[in-house]
């Protein structure tokens, strides 16, 4: 699946034109990428969180060589996915 | 960021009501996750991608009781930046 599919289900189920759906569909792309350009996390119940998490820094090594490799700091995304996202199960313990 | 924060924003940007933002970020995720159902992965070109991997079954131990459990084959879904999103991050 790729974008332009997501657009096809926008067209659909909003009854909008293919520029509308597109629209629809780079805003909020834009929306959410923004709000992870400023570090903020971006969290959908029952799809996921956006984590924005700070790399590890120090002395990284290749395995191959032992070679040192300092690691620079950094920034980068997590996602971690609602339990209950494909399965329909809420991770809940039974009770 | 929340949904409702999602919600909220993209109603101010495409100059429509609550409720119509709602539909179009409800029928994004879940396009995204009825694809991810049937094991096929998503592609957001400057975003990134969405695709599921299997984790085989595995026997696991009750950390309280020592005792076996088997845990089933699980389908987990994965996120990849994109390398734009990947910069974006990065060097801010």
């Amino acid at each position: 699946m790729i974008k332009s599919d997501i657009v096809n289900v926008i067209c659909e189920r909003l009854k909008y034109n293919r520029p509308r759906a597109e629209m629809a569909v780079e805003e909020l792309l834009q929306i959410m990428k923004d709000d992870l350009k400023t570090g903020e996390r971006i969290e959908l119940r029952g799809f996921g969180v956006f984590l924005v998490r700070a790399k590890k820094t120090g002395v990284g090594r290749n395995p191959k060589t032992g070679e040192q490799i300092p690691l620079q700091p950094g920034r980068v995304i997590k996602f971690k996915p609602s339990k209950d996202v494909l399965t329909g199960d809420s991770g809940a313990p039974a009770t | 960021m929340t949904k409702m924060q999602l919600i909220e924003q993209l109603s101010k940007k495409m100059e429509v009501n609550h409720a119509e933002a709602e539909g179009i970020v409800d029928a994004f995720f879940q396009a995204i996750v009825d694809a991810l159902k049937k094991e096929d992965k998503v592609e957001l070109r400057g975003f990134g991608s969405f695709r599921v991997k299997k984790r085989a079954a595995r026997m696991a131990r009750n950390p309280r009781t020592g005792a076996a459990v088997p845990v089933p084959e699980k389908v987990i879904p994965y996120f990849k930046a994109s390398k734009e999103l990947k910069q974006l991050i990065e060097g801010s």
